[in-house]
């Protein structure tokens, strides 16, 4: 057993554990952090996405050893007292039906609109593809990204002009 | 064929035949119930006999067919909805709660509803069947509209007016200058009421909420995580549990090594029979003693596999047992076979394959004085109770079965196993305890839409008439098993087996099977015929609805032109569950075979409630059959699956999902039915049936060029 300092949303906790002890049970079932969804405990649905670093990562195969001392952002991280335009997007768009993969597909657009702002329906599909809504609700899906990409770039637009 | 309408034919047939006021006094405990929660106010129920339902599982110890529903508003005016039905995606804590809007004249924003907690709704079989639209909204309907006249009638009465002069708006109950909110008319009181007959839902013509659309009820719960799914749920001084399995899908255990497991500090391990589950203070703890114990298991010989099922399928559906019924005859077919032009006959394989719903099946278990208390993502809370009840032998009173809107089921969560193991523990252990189902569990100890295998003849004329049609259906089941075509002489049977694999429902079960070769069927003997397989089929088919649903897609696709050269159409058209669906698909060449570019979708289903809601079901329903439709099957030897983790059983992707063209056909006239399973049913026969343009296909799913 060893301890691990974990930064997440801003604030820092110290879990003892072993080394590969998965990122995402701690989240879930220590820090009551929810959000970032159980799927497949295989890396291969996405619905356990968070954010290491900027960069998505799936927390299910995250180890504990590999993520210590890094920034960890989760879906309640995002947007403080308001919705993350990508959450807005995602509501308005009504871009799920059961809403289980939807925090794991939100942290996949934040994740996707910071290296990429202008995403093309190609780009989405690729980087998106590790991401499994098995309600089917991907057209859905593409266009919440498209909607989100386009009204942070405007609103980046505006700030910039400002 | 017309089966929405029949349904309400049916239902108000059986109303006049039992009256409600005899169910009402049965349910007058339930009633007091509920005002103890909701406190004083106006409550009626809504509650007609039901039918029988296709739900793949029977056996239901309180078993009882009836459609109820409550409608409750409270003294502060907030209406309430009470229904056992779960929201597992379909949208319905929206579309339910728009019908009970509309009767009260008030904005979607008033109503909530209380759904699938066995301690405060009334009982109901279970959501499946497509039922919630067709049955259970209109008993809402009723029940608010009923609440709503007895509001009126009370308004009249304190301001002594003529109750015509009334009206309802906003929530208000204004007329002849006064005006009091729902709540302030019944202060103070506890009135009861039943349905009269009098009272019956709004006309389509009416409608406010229903027909628009609306956005999903705490839609922003989803895209900020905050919404707790069974496995989010926590209980004070809960405890996790986990349970110790065999390698693959079978096995009985006969011995146990836990030493390791007992040296981990807080871990409990529980053994009852052939069970063997631990418990842990955390998760990762409970999963770490897991795979420190060393479990013998037996498992038997000669166990089927992906390969010898259907030879076994179909065997033991002839030879032993073939429960399936008589078939249903129409006709001479030896004498319209001995007349043919032709015939053509073919064979079809249907394999196993998995729902992957995406929440897990999982469930926390509590138990307080010896009364057991279950959140469990079911589709069938009160089945879920009785399985419960059962198994710890205790009356049904004692378990309350609670079901979070759940993260999709698909027809895959009819049971309650891990209920059953989740209360087992917490048992053991005297504390809360929550079970979820790792994915390789879920795969292997759930249950598949069934395997089969399908047989079917067909005898041709010289004009080009259907005249024979013979289909067999070797265990995948009877649903959509009739064909809709005119086709004077028939032979149409299902065939009950004994499936090595667990089985049990799936969205659409059966009828994507029975649609898939029916539908490949009718395509091939128009190539052989030489003719156009859109007119082909409609000078086959009567019925308006189908004809409807087939013009529209084959217009919106372009049929038969397609939108370049080298590409394919492809088409099929049926009806399931009351409601109509046709799909064509345009595919192009790929390295393998095909790659699917565009599907058309023409849909219709009566007066539609929720057009956004419709389209999304429609869409989601589609791409689900797209897996079936190309890749979804489960593999297997020697009592394991090959394929039993995400990683290798491929369910539809981004990647994956070509550009979907829905045609939604609204009809206005017609009552609304079920969305949600019908159109998966014609995805698959749309692209085998393209396919057959770039060469030969192989008779079985998913779709593949020989």
């Amino acid at each position: 057993m060893s301890t691990y300092t974990l930064r997440i949303n801003g604030q820092t906790h110290q879990i003892e554990g072993e080394p590969n002890d998965s990122l995402l049970s701690v989240l879930r079932y220590e820090l009551d952090l929810i959000g970032s969804k159980f799927g497949c405990g295989e890396g291969a649905c996405g619905a356990c996405t968070v954010l290491v670093d900027n960069q998505a990562m799936r927390s299910c195969v995250a180890r504990l050893s590999a993520v210590a001392g890094k920034t960890i952002v989760t879906i309640e991280g995002l947007g403080g007292n308001q919705l993350h335009p990508v959450q807005q997007a995602f509501l308005d768009a009504e871009a799920f039906q059961c809403g289980y993969c939807t925090p794991g597909m939100v942290m996949a657009t934040v994740s996707l609109l910071r290296t990429n702002p202008t995403p093309s329906e190609a780009d989405i599909a690729r980087i998106m593809d590790r991401n499994v809504c098995r309600c089917g609700t991907y057209p859905r899906i593409v266009r919440a990204v498209k909607m989100a990409a386009e009204r942070t770039r405007n609103t980046e637009g505006a700030e910039v002009r400002r | 064929m017309n089966r929405p309408v029949d349904i309400e034919v049916e239902v108000e047939r059986y109303e006049l035949i039992e009256p409600a006021r005899y169910r009402f006094e049965v349910e007058r405990r339930e009633f007091m119930r509920i005002f103890g929660v909701m406190g004083a106010g106006v409550l009626v129920l809504a509650s007609v006999p039901g039918s029988a339902q296709e739900s793949g599982r029977t056996g239901q110890q309180s078993a009882s067919s009836d459609v109820s529903a409550w409608v409750h508003i409270d003294e502060r005016g907030r209406i309430t909805g009470y229904t056992g039905k779960t929201e597992i995606g379909q949208n319905i804590r929206t579309s339910l709660a728009q019908a009970i809007a509309d009767e009260l004249r008030v904005p979607l924003n008033r109503v909530s509803l209380v759904m699938a907690d066995t301690d405060l709704v009334p009982f109901d079989q279970g959501t499946f069947g497509s039922q919630s639209t067709p049955r259970m909204a209109p008993q809402l309907a009723r029940a608010a509209a009923a609440a709503r006249e007895m509001l009126l009638d009370r308004a009249a009465a304190q301001w002594n007016v003529d109750r015509a002069t009334l009206g309802v708006k906003d929530g208000q109950i204004v007329g002849q200058g006064h005006s009091a909110g729902f709540g302030e008319i019944t202060k103070g009181q506890k009135l009861v009421g039943a349905v009269p007959a009098s009272v019956s839902p709004s006309p389509v013509a009416q409608w406010t909420s229903r027909g628009t659309a609306e956005k999903k009820v705490a839609g922003l719960d989803f895209v900020t995580g905050r919404h707790r799914f069974t496995p989010d749920i926590t209980r004070p001084g809960m405890l996790y549990g986990a349970i110790i399995r065999p390698a693959g899908y079978t096995g009985t255990l006969t011995s146990m090594d836990d030493g390791a497991a007992r040296a981990l500090k807080g871990v409990t391990i529980v053994r009852d029979g052939t069970f063997a589950g631990v418990v842990a203070p955390t998760e990762r703890l409970a999963r770490r003693a897991v795979t420190s114990i060393k479990a013998e298991w037996s498992v038997p010989s000669d166990l089927a596999s992906s390969q010898t099922v259907y030879e076994q399928l179909k065997k033991a559906g002839s030879t032993g047992g073939g429960r399936g019924g008589a078939p249903t005859m129409a006709g001479d077919i030896p004498a319209a076979r001995a007349a043919a032009a032709r015939t053509l006959d073919a064979s079809y394989r249907i394999p196993y394959i998995a729902h992957v719903p995406l929440e897990p099946r999982s469930a926390v278990a509590e138990w307080n004085d010896g009364k057991l208390t279950v959140w469990t993502g079911t589709q069938r809370p009160f089945g879920v109770r009785t399985e419960l009840a059962e198994a710890f032998r205790i009356p049904e009173s004692q378990v309350r079965v609670i079901v979070p809107d759940t993260g999709s089921a698909y027809g895959g969560k009819h049971t309650g196993e891990f209920a059953v193991e989740a209360a087992r523990l917490a048992k053991a252990v005297s504390k809360p305890v929550k079970l979820v189902w790792t994915r390789a569990e879920e795969f292997a100890f759930g249950y598949f839409r069934p395997a089969g295998v399908i047989e079917v003849k067909a005898a041709v004329n010289g004009s080009g008439r259907i005249t024979a049609w013979e289909f067999d259906n070797w265990n995948s089941g009877p649903s959509a098993i009739q064909t809709p075509y005119d086709v004077a002489n028939r032979r149409i049977q299902f065939h009950q087996s004994e499936s090595p694999l667990r089985q049990g429902s799936y969205r659409g079960l059966a009828a994507t099977a029975n649609h898939y070769v029916r539908e490949m069927h009718m395509d091939a003997i128009a190539r052989a015929l030489g003719v156009d397989a859109v007119e082909f089929r409609l000078t086959h088919l009567t019925d308006e609805r189908m004809r409807n649903v087939l013009t529209a897609a084959a217009q919106r696709v372009g049929w038969p032109k397609t939108s370049s050269p080298d590409r394919a159409l492809g088409i099929a058209c049926g009806t399931e569950k009351g409601s109509y669906i046709a799909t064509a698909a345009e595919l192009s060449r790929a390295d393998k075979g095909f790659k699917v570019e565009r599907l058309v979708v023409a849909f219709e289903c009566g007066a539609i409630v929720n057009p956004d809601g419709l389209k999304n079901q429609v869409e989601g329903s589609v791409v689900q059959g797209l897996g079936g439709a190309l890749f979804e099957a489960i593999e297997f030897a020697g009592g394991k699956l090959a394929n039993g983790t995400m990683a290798q059983y491929r369910v539809p992707r981004f990647k994956d999902v070509p550009v979907i063209d829905v045609v939604l056909l609204d009809r206005r006239d017609l009552p609304s039915a079920g969305a949600g399973e019908t159109p998966i049913v014609c995805v698959a026969p749309a692209i085998g049936s393209a396919a057959r343009s770039f060469g030969t296909v192989a008779t079985e799913l998913p779709v593949k060029l020989l």
